[in-house]
């Protein structure tokens, strides 16, 4: 069977950071293509609804506001034994819902397979559409290690052509 | 002496509510519920076009999205005095019962069974008692012992990682916890499935609704869904053949799961039959229309004052003048401006004005709503004993089946009245959820044959006057009564008020100072434990407590209080 994996981004993009993941699977959905066996999420703040788009996955990557303790807008990469604990930690404030999803595929008999979590240490959780200054910046770095990921994997994520983008977009606008 | 509890946040609810009792003698003998959030959806309606009204309002909150949908629709199309094409009314039934179905499972086994269910306890039992317990009570497919025997090898290894995970938190080992370690892995056995099962019901409405949570499919008129036969990107044959398959595997849970473990749970815990009472007037709504006019309802509702059935008062139509004319909130006790006494819905006021925690001014953001000047409870057990009087036969059935269980399994008879009360509100919300899934069964059967006559039609466009109009909306919606009030203006929205189930069940006292539903409820539940008030949520929680929607803008101020951590 073809391998099956998810790269969720999660978030709330009413309070400014807290949306960095969000913002990141968007980003990643607008310049890359991707292939059949890859799911792109936007898992916004929902929960349990999430329970059956995250069975039985052979990878799972979590893009999420990290709080780490590091220097605002550092980019974190926590795989391993190190997830459990981000969990454990409750490192970013909607977490206790997918910390439940996650729990609940593992009662259930069908958790990942592997999970990697990547995020930003967010600058500014204040009710607020849109990032940061600092965490905008690292945004393309994030979505970039990301892909570095799946490339890895021998998924083969493709950039669309920026001329292929600005064809499309007027008509997308009208 | 007594001894002040106060529970902040009463967690496994959508929004914020406060609950602070006074405990005397290990018992509650004063209680106050408060709504820690400020709403204010109806001051983002202001001025707005009444055709999106139901858009923004179904933002209150992410879990019952369907139903301030379905209720904003009815209460313009009211205001307007329009028909609505019989198929937007079925189709609007099914997501209706859909949700209520999936919110029903959801409540009981991952909201509350938590109150009742020590899944620490369900360590100790033996997988083939269990089996042999669940085979004695029920013939669904999932109580075999090689399945008993999974789930407590997979909680095993569970806790074994040190991690509860979902369960972290619980009143584990408390003294109020009575059941054996094989009732309480067969809870926890059931508490997965259900997992898996309430999905199926989330499908119907995204099917339908096209979208959950939040659907997209209503509109001022009708719904927007095409129906044709012939296509596969519309409502065809094959869409409502998958929902007809999400049915019976409902059916199949509801009846042979969800009902039987509430009997067993209600007759092992049948002390909790005497605690929970609280205010005995109880309000319901007729729901799940079945004409183009909302005369005529699959599902009675009404008021019954007191407890007493012979005097229950049906409420027969959309327009019915004896509902409308009945409600008022009050805000003597609610941080918002008032000094007008209890207003009606149409003449409703929203204006913040924030004290601070006053024991006898005020101290919650949810208003006291009223019917005719008498706080009332709603929700399943108002609707179960509006079914009684109203000798409704599905209601009566399911209702009749869970009490016989329960009185088998307790080997004693089980009156009527054991109903008003904290282990009564969960029996309803099953017989409810047994009856809706019959509902269901129904509604699709009436769609099918609607479309096989030919009907497609599925919306009635509006049209605005010009000058003032007004109309209401009800819905009897998972957690009781809710009703939209909307005043138009050239087209415009000049007020729009939503009193929804949870401000009538976590009022504060009204304007008389007579307390809420839960604050009622309250008095008398014994605490063994003021540390671990774990009685105290049972209660509470018995009333599928949703805040989200009850409470009229984040409170910033973080109030110092001992605050009993809870689940």
């Amino acid at each position: 069977m073809a391998m099956r994996v998810v790269v969720l981004g999660i978030g709330n993009i009413l309070l400014s950071d807290e949306g960095v993941g969000v913002h990141a699977v968007e980003a990643l959905r607008a310049d890359y293509q991707v292939p059949a066996e890859l799911t792109l999420i936007d898992g916004g703040t929902s929960a349990m609804e999430l329970l059956e788009d995250l069975e039985g996955l052979d990878l799972l990557i979590i893009l999420d506001a990290v709080r780490a303790g590091r220097a605002p807008a550092t980019l974190i990469r926590l795989s391993g034994n190190q997830v459990p604990v981000f969990f454990r930690a409750r490192l970013s404030p909607h977490q206790v819902g997918l910390a439940e999803v996650l729990a609940t595929l593992d009662l259930l008999g069908n958790p990942p397979r592997e999970t990697i979590v990547f995020g930003i240490e967010p600058v500014s959780l204040e009710t607020r559409l849109g990032l940061t200054e600092p965490v905008a910046a690292r945004l393309p770095e994030l979505v970039q290690a990301v892909v570095d990921e799946l490339g890895a994997r021998d998924l083969a994520v493709r950039a669309r052509s920026v001329a292929a983008v600005n064809r499309m977009s007027p008509a997308l606008l009208a | 002496m007594a001894n002040r509890i106060t529970i902040d946040p009463i967690t496994r609810i959508e929004g914020h509510l406060r609950i602070d009792c006074e405990v005397d003698g290990g018992k509650v003998t004063k209680a106050w519920a408060s709504g820690q959030m400020w709403r204010g959806v109806e001051q983002i309606l202001l001025g707005r076009d009444p055709r999106d009204a139901w858009a923004i309002t179904q933002r209150i909150c992410g879990v019952c999205t369907t139903v301030h949908a379905i209720v904003s629709v009815r209460a313009v199309e009211n205001a307007l005095k329009m028909e609505v094409p019989l198929n937007a009314q079925l189709i609007r039934n099914m997501i209706i019962s859909a949700h209520a179905i999936h919110d029903h499972i959801v409540h009981f086994y991952h909201l509350s069974a938590l109150d009742w269910v020590d899944v620490v306890s369900a360590l100790k039992a033996d997988p083939v008692k269990t089996a042999q317990l669940a085979e004695s009570l029920s013939t669904w497919g999932g109580n075999g012992r090689h399945e008993m025997t999974r789930v407590k090898e997979k909680l095993v290894a569970y806790v074994k990682t040190g991690q509860l995970g979902i369960f972290t938190n619980g009143y584990w080992g408390h003294p109020a916890m009575k059941l054996s370690p094989e009732v309480n892995l067969l809870a926890t056995a059931h508490y997965l499935q259900a997992l898996d099962v309430q999905r199926k019901a989330n499908k119907i409405v995204a099917i339908l609704g096209s979208k959950t949570p939040h659907i997209q499919n209503v509109a001022v008129g009708g719904v927007a869904n095409p129906i044709a036969t012939d296509s596969q990107s519309v409502l065809g044959v094959e869409r409502l053949l998958a929902i007809k398959g999400y049915i019976d595997e409902l059916a199949d849970f509801v009846n042979n799961v969800y009902l039987v473990d509430v009997a067993a749970i209600g007759a092992f815990y049948a002390d909790w039959t005497k605690y929970g009472k609280g205010i005995t007037n109880y309000l319901s709504v007729p729901d799940l229309p079945l004409d183009t006019k909302g005369t005529k309802f699959a599902v009675p509702g009404g008021y019954i004052k007191g407890g007493d059935l012979a005097g229950y008062k049906p409420i027969t139509s959309f327009n019915d003048a004896y509902f409308r004319d009945g409600v008022k909130e009050s805000v003597k006790h609610a941080w918002y401006k008032g000094g007008k006494g209890a207003l009606h819905p149409y003449k409703g006021e929203t204006i913040p004005q924030y004290t601070d925690f006053q024991d006898d001014g005020k101290y919650s953001w949810v208003k006291s709503p009223t019917f005719y000047g008498d706080t009332v409870q709603v929700g399943p057990l108002a609707r179960v004993l509006a079914w009684a009087a109203a000798k409704y036969e599905p209601g009566l059935r399911h209702l009749n089946r869970v009490i016989g269980m329960a009185e088998s399994i307790a080997k004693t008879k089980i009156p009527l009245d054991a109903l008003h009360s904290t282990i009564g509100r969960h029996a309803a919300r099953a017989v409810v959820c047994g009856s809706m899934v019959e509902n269901l069964q129904q509604q699709w059967q009436l769609l099918v044959d609607n479309i096989a006559k030919g009907d497609v039609k599925t919306f009635n466009k509006p049209e605005f006057p010009k000058g003032e109009v007004s109309g209401f909306g009800f819905h009897e919606a998972p957690r009781g009564v809710l009703s939209h009030w909307v005043v138009i203006k050239d087209g415009a929205i000049k007020n729009y008020q939503a009193v929804v189930p949870t401000t009538w069940n976590a009022a504060p006292r009204n304007e008389q100072d007579v307390a809420g539903p839960y604050e009622a409820a309250l008095i008398g539940t014994p605490i063994a434990d003021p540390e671990r008030p774990l009685e105290v949520l049972r209660t509470v929680h018995s009333f599928d407590p949703c805040l989200a929607c009850a409470v009229h803008v984040l409170d910033t101020e973080q109030n110092e209080l001992v605050k009993v951590r809870a689940l």
